[in-house]
């Protein structure tokens, strides 16, 4: 047994980071939200967003900006993660991939749930790493990063990320998992939370598939669950890093504000939430199993949300502002704790599974 | 990132399986919990079975009669002899968890081949003497006074909440050999033998109803300068010796059976009828992910123990030990809160053995530091806060 990160994972995730810093550091994440908004604007201003025609999704009182609608994709970054492997990270390297594993997966989307990089990552990579039976891509360009790709859950929950950008969406049936063109079914705009991640409401049923993708149902929602809690925890991370630099410098009663005792042990409760949740995290993408993966998501989500809370709080009134980064990290961590397994999903798998035999 | 265990692991487990299958049904009845003397046998009887095997003092350095294993095979054993039902190491802890590697490693070898051996062998009983009525998170506050006449000390003071006090043989004491010093830097650590004129234990009662801990009242006792390990008014570095062990696998066997726990308690609301209650279903699906965590961060802390090993480290857990701490004495007592929510009426029954853990686990967040000063260490020592106050 040696569970921790070899040489290579070491190098995998600094170059990721490094990566990442480069290309999305906190300017680029600020001038993305800021794009975002411009653009949110204009399509409320009757710029139409992709099929929407001005329609809102049920609920939506009000067509004001603010929300984005419109694609926030950057195409260009896109390519780059293509390039740098994040897509092809699993395809085999007879199939011009990375040929590495989850464990590996799960560093890469650590980094980028710690740099809030937008976009459909999860959809995109598993549609990059199932091939269809007959070796075929299930979506043309994938792992390259030339295409764009979301996915619906199989719950028939209504909400899905970034279709406005999408060149392809996965669709899980029954056991399979389709590919469909996101065009053909109709999705209204929904004023989401998450200035960087669009939602829209599916409302007109589900799109037909027109490709498989190698994945079953169970394995792409399994793996989305993981990824998606790797990126949780990578943001659980970062926001402990910014409540911990603030308390350091942030100075009240002639001493920094983390030296009170009531600072410290918020900072301490994320260190152990982030820990924790790492344990989970980890452990799932080495072992891939289904109970595990419940656990990581689980704590993961925990850790990304109280995390944010705390720094927020920490934060004092700067936490409360739009300028100040945690609010996206809240709000990403709600996003994100409610797709692919929610609590009570997890809660429950969790409870059945210690009805069943030890194996 | 690897959770699959070596061949030569895997070797180790199997020879600890086959050997426990066949001790394990010739062992004596367990004692009745209360009766302490019966306990301390029962142990005893454990710790020599054992020796006699090879594994007593699984993570002891060779030369101190150790086996010196991996903190992997020390894993496996703890993890094993758990889910085997086995004996915990009971009231041979303070022997084998604390002073023996503070005598291993800081002692003479005059008083390594005096103690160790008979820790090893199950043949004496160790307590701890550090906390007192007036220093307990603040242990060097500490006043029990050791002034030096000729070959001995003369040691006046009292000690609370000493474990096991009734029992042991040897108690490793704190005392205060320079009281005009710096606090730190005027402690000594000293081996009391407990039947020295002068000792007076007095057991308390825990709210469990157990007399599991005790005063410990001194009055002019003698200690030979001999039993001193460590330099004079070096007690406080020895010490954090001993504390850094008490935080690091002492906790692993309880993991494996707080696991099982959740999945008898699933059993039992299964029967009962309580299962038909998702709030209680998803309290118990939470307790699962929290407990699978705890023990994945094992694994992962035993590596991090491995590797520093390997590269020539001690491999003795550092404050990392604390975030281990924190989460797992809460989630010990979230555990056996959802157990009284199963049992419903018998939460209030003492027979129930839940009801009487739901109890014990109360003095995890206290126990060998409490959970605010575990947050402080995480803070100050891991997150690198200025010192709080
Ligand atoms: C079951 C059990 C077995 C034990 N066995 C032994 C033993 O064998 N040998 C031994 O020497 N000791 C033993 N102890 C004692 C144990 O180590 C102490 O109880 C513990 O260190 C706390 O000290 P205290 O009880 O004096 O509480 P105090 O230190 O008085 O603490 C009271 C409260 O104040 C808080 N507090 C104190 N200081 C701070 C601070 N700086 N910041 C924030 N909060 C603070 C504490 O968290 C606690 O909530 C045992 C205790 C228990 C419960």
């Amino acid at each position: 047994m040696d569970f921790r990160l070899s040489d290579d994972q070491e190098a995998l995730r600094r170059g990721m980071r490094e990566l990442l810093a480069a290309r999305f550091g906190p300017e680029a994440l600020r001038a993305a939200v800021d794009g975002a908004e411009t653009a949110g604007a204009e399509a409320a201003g009757g710029v139409a967003g992709e099929g929407t025609a001005g329609e809102r999704a049920p609920g939506a009182r009000t067509a004001g900006g603010g929300g984005p609608c419109r694609g926030v994709v950057d195409r260009r970054l896109w390519r780059e993660l293509g390039e740098a492997g994040f897509f092809a990270l699993r395809v085999p390297e007879a199939a011009g991939g990375v040929g590495l594993g989850l464990p590996e997966a799960v560093l890469v989307f650590e980094e980028a749930g710690r740099a809030l990089l937008p976009g459909p990552l999860v959809a995109t990579h598993l549609a990059a790493t199932h091939r269809g039976g007959d070796g075929a891509e299930a979506v043309p360009g994938a792992a390259e990063g030339r295409a764009v790709v979301t996915a619906l859950e199989p719950d028939g929950a209504p909400l899905v990320e970034h279709w406005a950008d999408a060149d392809a969406v996965l669709v899980p049936e029954g056991e399979g998992v389709g590919v469909a063109a996101p065009g053909v079914v109709r999705a209204l705009p929904v004023r989401a939370v998450d200035p960087l991640t669009p939602l829209h409401w599916v409302s007109g049923g589900r799109p037909a598939a027109v490709a498989a993708c190698g994945a079953g149902a169970g394995v792409l929602c399994r793996e989305a669950a993981l990824l998606t809690a790797a990126q949780q925890l990578g943001s659980a991370w970062r926001t402990l890093e910014l409540a911990v630099g603030h308390a350091r410098t942030r100075e009240q009663f002639g001493r920094p504000v983390g030296a009170f005792q009531a600072v410290q042990h918020l900072c301490a409760g994320m260190l152990v939430r982030a820990e924790t949740a790492r344990a989970a995290v980890y452990a799932a993408a080495v072992t891939g199993d289904e109970a595990e993966t419940c656990a990581a998501k689980l704590l993961a989500d925990e850790a990304a949300g109280a995390n944010a809370r705390d720094c927020l709080q920490v934060h004092g009134g700067m936490g409360f502002t739009w300028e100040a980064e945690v609010h996206l990290h809240l709000k990403r961590a709600w996003l994100r704790g409610s797709q692919w397994r929610t609590a009570v999903a997890a809660e429950e798998q969790l409870a059945e599974a210690l009805l069943s035999p030890r194996l | 990132m690897e959770l699959a265990y070596t061949a030569e692991e895997e070797e180790f487990r199997a020879g600890l399986r086959a050997w426990l299958a066949e001790v394990l049904p010739a062992l004596p009845p367990r004692p009745d919990p209360l009766d302490w003397p019966a306990r301390r046998a029962y142990d005893m009887g454990w710790q020599r079975r054992l020796y006699d095997a090879g594994y007593a003092g699984l993570n002891w350095p060779k030369d101190a009669g150790g086996q010196d294993v991996t903190p992997t095979q020390q894993l496996i054993f703890l993890e094993e002899t758990e889910a085997a039902g086995a004996p915990y190491v009971g009231a041979g802890f303070v022997g084998l968890l604390h002073a023996g590697p503070t005598i291993a490693a800081e002692g003479s070898p005059e008083q390594r081949a005096r103690w160790l051996p008979p820790i090893l062998r199950g043949e004496q009983v160790w307590c701890q003497g550090f906390s007192e009525p007036d220093a307990g998170s603040d242990l060097a506050a500490l006043r029990t006074r050791a002034v030096r006449d000729g070959d001995s000390y003369v040691v006046s003071g009292s000690k609370i909440w000493t474990s096991h006090a009734e029992v042991a043989d040897w108690c490793e004491l704190l005392v205060r050999t320079d009281p005009e010093a710096p606090r730190h830097a005027g402690i000594s650590w000293l081996a009391l033998p407990m039947d020295a004129p002068g000792v007076t234990v007095r057991p308390l009662r825990t709210l469990a109803g157990s007399r599991e801990f005790a005063e410990v009242f001194l009055d002019e006792v003698r200690v030979p300068v001999a039993n001193r390990v460590g330099a004079e008014n070096d007690g406080w570095r020895v010490t954090m010796v001993t504390l850094s062990f008490e935080r690091g696998t002492a906790f692993v066997g309880e993991v494996v059976a707080c696991r099982r726990t959740l999945r008898l308690l699933a059993g039992r609301a299964k029967e009962n009828g309580r299962w038909d209650d998702p709030v209680l279903r998803r309290r118990l699906g939470r307790l699962h992910a929290e407990f699978t965590a705890l023990w994945r961060l094992i694994q992962w802390n035993v590596s991090e123990a491995a590797h520093a090993r390997r590269r020539g480290g001690s491999g003795v857990p550092g404050p990392g030990g604390s975030v281990f701490k924190l989460r797992y004495s809460h989630a010990r007592q979230e555990l056996y809160d959802a157990a009284a929510d199963v049992l419903g009426p018998g939460a209030l029954d003492l027979d129930e053995e839940w009801t009487r853990e739901r109890l014990s686990s109360l003095s995890y967040t206290i126990a060998a530091g409490t959970s605010q000063i575990q947050h402080n260490i995480v803070a100050e020592r891991l997150l690198g806060l200025p010192k709080g106050r």
